[in-house]
């Protein structure tokens, strides 16, 4: 029986989430140091998990495909918990893991009431010490590189939790929005603004940099808050907490509260108008100055390069 | 329309004092308490929907004894009554502990609905909420950014925000939400409400009274503090002026160095 388990959560067209794949080859490293690199297997719960299942299993060696049709038209995370529930409880030893999004979040508090294990939440870090050890900074949001194995796993079906316990939320409507291509706990750059942007419009920049860069928008509490930006952007401590390679911060001042939520990425970048504010302690880059010159200056080196 | 809020004390973030103890415990003196920030915006939606709807919300804390003092701030908001579980045996309480015992609270209250804030500022979790849905088998309704309850209907719908956009979902009452900051910002308290807030009812309860001795605390959490480090430090911060154009080469210069593009 796998000591490992990764949840795997399944994109609107069916394919697998990056996340997954980047928890799943974690979760592979942590098998390997554990001494026992085959007890590791995937878990997708979905109405049609078949294409979800598929790809995970470049990643582990095997991973049980659960057919559920109450995962769609309801909310998602409850059946999938019930059923990674029931396939977790065979073994009192075993250990899930998944990513630390909102999605996440919601599998991983309903699993630890229906398994009445621990939870971790936000671990930067993540190791295998003759006992699971996580890093977690009051401050987490977890990265990995994601890398699939030499050859593929098998994919098994499974059915899903016998009884269902639990109510289902129906899901009445699902809108897509614009703005929101890239979610930012995914994202490998970030570009992010705040109050200096100075309103809705300022932040075509940002997303102009992103778009060039690849990345995602995030923002401030003081932006989200003036409306300039939707709240899933915000980042720091009462919004998301990420580690992105890179966080360029246009017009961010870097106060604490937002500090904690973008401090553990790998590069910063900052531009600002004063070269005294806090986030001059903590950017590996600060460029003082108007961050619209900087900004369009920017893009057209970076235009320049691609071109 | 009766609500529940779960509310927590926190070390306040503008104080930026937030340390562990020696015992690896959160230091509770070493910074002002306040009530969580995420919880305020909870309160503020409970409140809001009772001024439309009538009822009453309660809320509800487990917390250290002197809890009492940020109590009474959700009370000046504008709570009708609080609940308070404290007990010495609940100090360093894992996830699994906090959510058995606030279940078990909710258990003896009668309620429509129950809003949790998206996650606490000390401990970043954000996992209770569902956790307490699934032992009281409470429909549950995350990320909400909007919360329509229809009391004649007997249903709640709730616009959760997606990685994509938002959902929009429904179920019956009782039912617990997580609440967001798109709900709007919390009220400050009048002076009205703070005089208000003196004479309001603060029951306790302790674990036995709740049924969970033994079961539940710091003697048997499922998880542990192992150490508490700095993060390490990222060196000296490269500052360049000039014009926008050397300030746009020095980025890029910088992203081809360490190969982000």
């Amino acid at each position: 029986m796998p000591r490992f388990w990764v949840v795997g959560e399944a994109n609107v067209d069916g394919s697998i989430a990056k996340i997954s794949t980047e928890v799943a080859t974690l979760a592979r490293s942590l098998a390997a140091d554990a001494g026992a690199p085959d007890d590791i297997a995937g878990i997708v719960v979905a109405a049609d998990p078949a294409r979800a299942a598929r790809e995970l299993a470049a990643f582990v060696p095997r991973v049980l495909a659960v057919a559920d049709p109450t995962a769609e038209g309801h909310a998602w995370a409850v059946p999938t918990a019930e059923s990674v529930a029931a396939i977790v409880n065979e073994d009192a030893d075993g250990i899930a893991l998944i990513g630390a999004g909102p999605d996440g979040r919601d599998v991983a508090g309903t699993l630890a009431a229906l398994t009445g294990r621990g939870v971790l939440a936000n671990a930067v870090g993540v190791r295998w010490d003759g006992r699971l050890v996580v890093e977690m900074s009051a401050f987490g949001g977890n990265m990995v590189t994601a890398e699939p194995l030499g050859s593929a796993g098998e994919v098994v079906d499974h059915a899903p939790a016998a009884e269902p316990t639990l109510p289902r939320v129906i899901v009445r409507e699902s809108v897509a929005e614009a703005g929101a291509a890239v979610p930012i706990e995914e994202a490998r750059i970030i570009v992010s603004g705040g109050r200096g942007i100075g309103g809705p419009d300022g932040f075509e920049l940002v997303r102009d940099l992103a778009s060039e860069l690849g990345g995602a928008v995030g923002a401030t509490r003081a932006a989200v808050d003036s409306g300039w930006i939707p709240y899933s952007q915000q980042i720091g401590q009462t919004g998301k907490i990420v580690k992105p390679q890179l966080y360029l911060a246009l017009g961010i001042s870097g106060a604490i509260q937002h500090k904690v939520g973008m401090q553990t990425a790998e590069t910063i970048i900052a531009v600002n108008r004063d070269p005294d504010a806090p986030i001059s302690e903590f950017a590996d880059l600060l460029v003082v100055g108007d961050l619209f010159e900087v900004g369009r200056a920017l893009l057209v080196a970076l235009r320049g390069r691609s071109g | 329309m009766h609500i529940v809020v779960l509310t927590k004390p926190v070390p306040d973030p503008a104080a930026a004092a937030e340390r562990l103890g020696p015992d690896l415990r959160l230091d509770r003196a070493a910074s002002p308490a306040v009530v969580n920030g995420n919880d305020e915006y909870a309160l503020e939606a409970a409140l809001k929907l009772m001024e439309a709807h009538g009822g009453e919300v309660t809320i509800l804390t487990m917390a250290p004894p002197n809890a009492t003092d940020t109590m009474r701030k959700a009370l000046a908001m504008g709570a009708t009554r609080g609940v308070l579980v404290t007990d010495p045996a609940l100090a360093g309480s894992c996830v699994r502990s906090t959510d058995e015992v606030l279940a078990a609270a909710l258990r003896e209250l009668t309620y429509d609905l129950v809003f949790s804030g998206f996650d606490t500022s000390d401990g970043n979790a954000g996992v209770v909420g569902a956790a307490i849905a699934a032992r009281l088998r409470l429909p549950y309704l995350s990320n909400a950014a909007k919360i329509e309850p229809d009391p004649e209907a007997g249903v709640v719908r709730v616009r959760r925000i997606t990685a994509t956009g938002y959902d929009l979902l429904e179920a019956p009452m009782p039912a617990l939400v997580v609440c967001t900051q798109v709900l709007g910002e919390p009220r400050y308290p009048s002076l009205k409400g703070i005089m208000a807030a003196r004479s309001k009812e603060i029951a306790t309860r302790s674990v036995a009274d709740l049924g969970l001795e033994g079961a539940v605390g710091g003697a048997v959490a499922t998880t542990a503090v192992l150490d508490s480090q700095k993060p390490a430090s990222r060196g000296a911060t490269r500052v360049v002026r000039g014009t926008a154009e050397d300030g746009a080469r020095e980025i890029v210069e910088l992203l081809e160095s360490r190969r982000i593009v």
